[in-house]
């Protein structure tokens, strides 16, 4: 039954995907397309298998950098969140900085994180941190603040502590909300290991990509988007199942 | 935790409400709500409240609590002043207000749980008392896979396991149906004929009210104030049969038009 579900959600936009690779397919071949421009699916994805050894390396480092950007950013999210929660005077002073703080792009800042910390992971994992950490902190925040008035009244009338209180209220109660702001910081956190890498790095798929890029090895650079959206899928996915345990107490939606 | 208690153990009330005023104020526009309100629960007693609806009942309770601040007035709770301290009462609110994320044992233990006893021993007791409710087999389902009766009774009961003394009921049985209606009044019944908390209802039944309380206190139409203190001379053990006795028709007839009067007052 979960299965078919599942099956039911998948194959429309599993069609969709194999009708564009093939009409991209047919194109390249059809009006004779340059490789260099752009390479057929079909040779991207040989080129994947031939290069699999050098681009796992790759792919680990980009892995690894990504994880520990995206656990770091997600804890602060959630601190910032927690704090601006709970002292209304850091709220209302710091979270129009902290929206405002979102205009800046990240290209922009990297170079400067680069100078001032150097090549090696801090300013990588700044990069990623500051891409994670908004829509974590502004999506616990909303839920935060959106606790069931009744709940929170019955909590106090049973004389609950703060901490009790923000334990079995406000925390369940802003979970799927939370959630929902971790799944765009997971795929976030991809981008921001790719760009951090862009900048600077000697390993990573974002370090490949600039490789790549000048030897004009097109294919390459695809393969590179490929890795990239699949790690960012699996990313999602995973949120997703997580989100999946923690609310399992929310009623099935049928899908109509 | 039921707490035996014997009645005459002392003199001063279980809670005692000493002319509570409040009004709810927003962008400068006033709203009277709690008028002079006093009430006395004596330790042991059945006390119910009844008032035409939005006149202040819920707002009271809130009072009482500690979850408002009244303008006026004191909260006395076994002779010493406790307004606005909160976590005195044991409590079920209008609204069941369960937690969607605990399934129904952990919600009914939640004020256990707050009070820091949620043992193993009350598991064992809750459990008991869920199938006493008729919820035996609900142990483990979340509140949205309960009806809305079902959650009330939930409700109730995670007041009822409170380890506070006073217990203040905000019309538990409002959405029952009629049967279960009675079937949970008597279940009540026998419950505190046994076991003698000092209990706060309120209700829109004037047979409920009869048929359970020591004392009635009927309130006017917002703001609340008390229009009058009914005594219930009826003998305990009362069962349901009571409802037909000349004397209960007596007195339910004095009280409907009592509050019929006091509906007529209002232009609607
Ligand atoms: N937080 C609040 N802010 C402003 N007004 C409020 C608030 N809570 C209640 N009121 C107002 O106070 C009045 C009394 O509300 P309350 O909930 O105490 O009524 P009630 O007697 O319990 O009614 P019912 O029998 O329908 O439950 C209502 O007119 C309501 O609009
Ligand atoms: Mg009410």
């Amino acid at each position: 039954m979960k299965l078919r579900q599942l099956w039911n959600s998948i194959w429309p936009p599993l069609v969709a995907v194999i009708l564009l690779l093939a009409v991209w397919q047919a194109a390249t071949s059809m009006f004779h397309i340059e490789k260099w421009i752009l390479p057929s699916p079909v040779d991207i994805a040989k080129e994947a298998s031939s290069g699999a050894a050098g681009l796992w390396e790759h792919t680990m480092a980009t892995l690894r950098l990504m994880l520990l950007g995206f656990a770091i950013g997600t804890g602060v999210g959630l601190m910032v969140a927690f704090a601006l929660h709970y002292v209304p005077f850091l709220k209302s002073s710091l979270y129009p900085l902290i929206i405002l703080s979102q205009n800046i792009p990240t290209i922009a800042l990297a170079p400067l994180l680069m100078i001032w910390f150097g090549f090696g992971i801090l300013p990588k994992i700044i990069v990623i941190t500051l891409v994670c950490f908004f829509p974590v902190a502004v999506a616990a925040m909303d839920g935060l603040t959106r606790t069931d008035r009744v709940m929170l009244d019955y909590m106090r009338m049973a004389g609950a502590s703060k901490s009790q209180i923000f334990r079995k209220l406000e925390v369940p109660h802003s979970l799927p909300s939370i959630l929902s702001g971790v799944k765009i910081a997971a795929t976030y956190s991809v981008m921001g290991a790719v760009i951090a890498e862009w900048i600077g790095a000697d390993k990573g798929i974002g370090y490949y990509m600039m490789l790549q890029k000048s030897s004009f090895r097109t294919d390459k650079i695809f393969v590179a988007i490929a890795i990239i959206v699949a790690i960012s899928l699996s990313m999602f996915a995973l949120i997703a199942l997580l989100e999946k345990w923690l609310v399992r107490y929310k009623p099935v939606k049928d899908n109509k | 935790m039921i707490i035996e208690k014997s009645i005459s153990a002392s003199d001063a009330a279980a809670l005692e409400i000493q002319g509570i005023s409040l009004a709810f104020r927003e962008r400068r526009q006033e709203l009277p709500v709690l008028n002079d309100i006093s009430l006395t629960v004596p330790a042991g007693k059945f006390v119910s409240i009844i008032g035409p609806s939005g006149c202040g009942k819920s707002t009271l309770f809130h009072v009482i609590g500690g979850q408002l601040k009244p303008d006026q007035g004191t909260i006395l709770m076994d002779g010493q002043e406790v307004t606005g301290q909160r976590g005195l009462i044991s409590y079920v609110p209008q609204k069941p207000a369960l937690f969607p994320w605990r399934n129904t044992l952990d919600n009914v233990l939640l004020a256990r749980e707050i009070a820091g006893n949620a043992n193993e021993a009350a598991r064992k007791e809750a459990q008991e008392w869920l199938v006493r409710a008729g919820l035996g087999g609900f142990e483990k389902s979340y509140p949205h896979m309960l009806s809305g009766g079902m959650q009330q009774r939930a409700s109730f009961l995670r007041g009822l396991l409170a380890p506070q003394e006073v217990i203040c009921l905000d019309e538990p049985f409002s959405s029952l149906d009629e049967l279960t209606r009675s079937d949970m009044q008597r279940w009540l019944l026998d419950l505190w004929e046994t076991s003698r908390r000092s209990v706060l209802l309120i209700t829109h039944s004037i047979d409920e009210a009869l048929l359970l309380s020591d004392t009635i206190y009927l309130f006017s139409g917002r703001p609340a104030s008390v229009l009058h203190r009914v005594d219930v001379p009826f003998a305990r053990p009362r069962r349901e049969n009571l409802a037909e006795e000349p004397g209960f028709l007596e007195l339910k007839r004095e009280i409907g038009a009592r509050m019929r009067a006091e509906q007529s007052k209002k232009p609607i």
